[in-house]
């Protein structure tokens, strides 16, 4: 098969960019925001012109256009109704009938699945049982992540009361929702730097992905969680040591049972340092880990990386939702996880083909159903903690997959959304507008870390007070009476089966 | 009759208590007395009492109180019984004819034993076998139902007031060191004796007011460790924590009801070390014991009984002490009018349990 050369393209461009002309002060801002270089001002015609085919409709010019005189639309071209070839189809089978390749993406999947949590309501008091008011009483969202044992012993002549057993660690969340694993390298140090303040700020942990972490951020290590992936990027002792907890990477929502790619354009200098690996060289890493071929396997990594840390640290697993989750997940229970983190199909990624990211693997709120289930039937549930992810966007889907059964969730893509992001799926090319999904040191200037911080810990403070009202409604004081409480769901347009797998009533009974 | 409610029924309720702590006995007069005072607080879909040292002659058997639907439940329980059991003595549970009280099922009790050879071969403690023997019936034997299950102990319930229970069950005839009574409210018609309370299980009774909102969870939790909600109650539940916690982790009372009704984070951060240590380890470990939600409940058990509300104190509680004995209400009314002149008079704070046990050595 020969390579083929480069073809005039005819897939339509997908944005239609507009400049109001009236509207415009020609300060010329937006063709330096643009990062992907689609607006360029005219001497010949003293206007702006848009490369209608480069916008990604990021909004960065719309954003920042001081007389709002630009508008972003869809190219909404006309194709003859077809209900099977829809016009995605067939501006995909273009663009690899012009390239030969891979259909490349960013950001979670984006068609239209059944989104459950959007089919499951939640309970509250009414006459029989008081609600309680979060704003006079004490609502408690402290979640303890790590293995816990069965029971506890007390010393029987001791007073004050003194415990006899021995803890492992675990994490103190005050709030349970963590940042999930976004590498070093995919984003930014402002980004990383935004997530690590915000984490200590409110009580909880950012994940450093698979990239490594940052020399200047070791000293917020009590708010990290450093993971170790199939590359082994920026892994060594000291790194494994700068963190709270250590979390191996097996799989992630959007891209299961394939490795990383992070292309070399983003592998700068510091990059290169961080993750060990010469700058300007693609980073890839494999699909499996090449030293876990089967559950044994990860126990014994398991068992290495808590060595290496004396024993001082929860280590977590973190798995893309697959078929069997549930039996995968009691494996790695048994194999010694602390934690795992379940990542469900609608879960971000900094790039993945989209044949991938768009079928393989299932929903977060069926597999977290599924797993809480197996791990109590064996009776291990104690012994982990279940933190899940992989399209959660408010404070809902948070108390709900609470009262199916996480300990925690973990937010990638609304947490970038808080910081600017405007989920247009092209992080892969390394241009984001945002200063997020890029190295350009350009680009990433544009966001302030201070500023980063502040608006992602906004955004758990209010998805924390919402969860608190929430709890006051069902007439609850403690997350942990919420935790795997699924008598309070009732689902909506749901069948029987899916009912049945999530393990609540139907609305009305 | 039926002889599961299907659904978790809310209900609202009234509950006292009354110990001696001498272990000295006295007749069912008192807590009638003061049950039936708080008349309004219940609607006579359900009355119950628990009495501990009532079986004296057959104080080391397990004394069965069942419900039967007809003779053919009847004999399917005893075969039941007879082939996982020695059966010491069995009769008819004496009642009386009153107005008010209908269609009761067949009461009856067995004084039980457990055969040799029987724990060697399930290879469990005694008190696991018969829990997994309790709990099999109650869920796979239709038409019968065990009400209670410990030694020297016995509960008495069924759907009325609880003053017509009484009567109905001749409790002025039972001498007991402790009783605990309750008067149900329940927001629909449970049209099942097994519903009312107290809920018992070995010698665990529990009369309950208010509703756990926890209750989803705790029920999971408790499946973990392989008991079984066949009622749907959340005062089920209660008695089945006391189990676990106290009887099967060994936890001392006071620890069992922390882990119930724990002190809050910032009281806890506070603590000094070893307790904080302590406490923090208690929340993160149990908290799915946490019992959530408007209660206050009286927990009966061989050594004494335990107060306990809930961590906001939702529900009325009341506690009283003269002499060797003590008293535990909704209302401060229902322990004044059997005892005018007590010598302290208090209110429980919440989350706090309110314990009181036989004094050491006392010989039942
Ligand atoms: S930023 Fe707005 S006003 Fe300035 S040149 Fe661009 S479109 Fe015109
Ligand atoms: S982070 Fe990715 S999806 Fe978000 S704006 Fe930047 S390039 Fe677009």
């Amino acid at each position: 098969m020969s390579t083929p050369g480069v073809m005039a393209t005819q897939v339509p461009p997908e944005f239609t960019v507009e400049i109001n002309e009236r509207k415009c002060v020609r300060c010329k801002r937006c063709t330096t925001e643009c990062g992907f270089e689609a607006l360029t001002y005219s001497r010949e015609y003293d206007a702006i012109v848009a490369d209608d085919a480069k916008c990604v409709a990021c909004h960065r010019c719309v954003t920042m256009c001081p007389k709002h005189a630009i508008r972003v639309t869809d190219n909404s071209l006309a194709y003859k109704a077809n209900a099977n070839f829809s016009d995605i189809h067939r501006k995909n089978i273009l663009k690899q009938a012009e390239t030969g390749g891979i259909l490349l993406t960013a950001m979670g999947c984006d068609r239209d699945y059944p989104v459950l949590w959007d089919h499951i309501l939640i309970d509250a008091c009414q006459v029989t049982n008081p609600s309680i008011d979060p704003l006079r009483e004490p609502m408690e969202l402290r979640t303890y992540i790590g293995r816990k044992p069965d029971c506890l012993e007390f010393d029987p002549d001791s007073d004050p009361l003194k415990l006899k057993t021995e803890l492992a660690p675990n994490l103190k969340l005050d709030v349970p929702v963590v940042f999930g694993g976004m590498s070093y390298g995919s984003v930014s140090y402002p980004v990383h730097k935004s997530l690590m303040l915000a984490a200590e700020r409110c009580g909880t942990f950012m994940n450093t992905g698979e990239g490594g972490l940052h020399r200047d951020f070791y000293r917020h290590k009590d708010h990290v969680i450093v993971q170790c992936a199939s590359g082994r990027f920026g892994v060594h002792e000291e790194y494994l040591n700068a963190g709270a907890a250590i979390e191996i990477k097996i799989g992630q929502g959007a891209k299961p049972g394939i490795g990383g790619h992070l292309p070399g354009e983003k592998v700068s200098e510091d990059v290169s340092k961080t993750r060990m690996i010469p700058a300007g060289t693609d980073a890839l890493s494999p699909a499996p880990h090449h030293d876990i071929y089967s559950i044994e396997d990860l126990s014994q990594l398991i068992y290495a990386l808590k060595e290496a840390t004396r024993y001082r640290k929860p280590v977590g697993v973190k798995v893309a939702a697959v078929h069997n989750i549930a039996a995968i997940c009691s494996g790695i229970v048994r194999a010694g996880a602390d934690y795992i983190s379940i990542d469900g199909f609608r879960g971000g990624t900094g790039a993945a083909p989209r044949v991938i990211r768009d079928n393989v693997g299932i929903p977060i709120e069926l597999a977290l159903a599924a797993v809480d289930d197996r791990l109590r039937q064996e009776g291990i549930r104690n012994q982990t903690s279940l933190i899940c992810g992989g399209g959660i966007r408010q404070s809902s889907d948070v108390i709900k997959a609470i009262a199916l059964g996480a300990d925690a969730v973990m937010i990638g893509t609304s947490a970038l959304v808080a910081l600017g992001c405007r989920v247009c799926q092209k992080c892969n090319t390394g241009k984001c507008s945002w200063g997020i999904a890029t190295q350009n040191p350009r680009l990433t200037a544009r966001l302030d870390p201070e500023e980063g911080a502040q608006r992602l810990t906004n955004l758990l403070n209010a998805w924390s007070h919402e969860t608190q009202e929430v709890l006051g409604a069902l007439g609850v004081n403690a997350i942990e009476s919420l935790r795997g409480s699924r008598e309070r769901l009732r689902g909506v347009g749901l069948d029987e089966k899916t009912l049945e797998i999530l393990g609540i009533k139907p609305a009305g009974r | 009759m039926y002889k599961r409610d299907l659904e978790h029924i809310p209900s609202g309720c009234a509950i006292s208590g009354i110990l001696n702590r001498k272990g000295k006995r006295i007749d069912g007069r008192k807590i009638i007395k003061s049950i039936a005072l708080m008349h309004d607080r219940s609607n006579g879909l359900g009355g119950g009492f628990a009495a501990y040292g009532i079986y004296p002659k057959y104080k080391d058997y397990y004394a069965f109180h069942v419900m039967i639907d007809d003779e053919e439940s009847r004999n399917r329980f005893e075969c039941y019984v007879n082939q996982h059991f020695t059966v010491e003595h069995d009769e008819k549970i004496p009642t009386a004819k009153v107005n008010g009280i209908h269609n009761p099922p067949i009461l009856a009790r067995y004084f039980v034993k457990v055969g040799e050879g029987k724990l060697e071969d399930a290879g469990i403690a005694e008190e696991d076998y018969v829990v997994r023997q309790v709990m099999h019936v109650n869920s796979n034997i239709p038409g019968a139902f065990i009400s209670s299950s410990g030694k020297n102990m016995g509960g008495f319930k069924g759907v009325g007031y609880p003053e017509d229970i009484a009567k109905f069950f001749k409790l002025e005839d039972y001498n007991a060191y402790l009783w605990t009574s309750h008067g149900r409210f329940p927001t629909n018609t449970p049209g099942w004796w097994g519903g009312a309370h107290p809920m018992t299980l070995l010698d665990w009774s529990v009369v309950h007011n208010g509703e756990i909102s926890s209750y989803g969870i705790n029920k999971r939790y408790l499946e973990m460790f392989g008991y079984k909600m066949e009622l749907m109650t959340d005062t089920e539940v209660i008695a089945y924590l006391f189990d676990l916690l106290v009887r099967r982790h060994k936890l001392p009372i006071r620890i069992a009801t922390a882990a119930l009704a724990p002190p809050f984070w910032k009281d806890i951060d506070a603590m000094p070390e070893p307790q904080r240590k302590a406490y923090t380890a208690i929340r993160s470990v149990y908290g799915g014991a946490l019992m959530n939600g408007p209660f206050s409940i009286l927990v009966g058990f061989t050594g004494g009984m335990i107060g306990l509300n809930d961590r906001i104190k939702l529900r009325p509680m009341i506690a009283a002490e003269k002499g060797d004995f003590m008293y535990m209400a909704s209302e401060e009314a229902g322990i004044r009018v059997i005892e005018p002149e007590p010598e302290k008079v208090w209110a429980p704070k919440a989350g706090v349990p309110t314990i009181g046990l036989l004094d050491e050595g006392v010989e039942l």
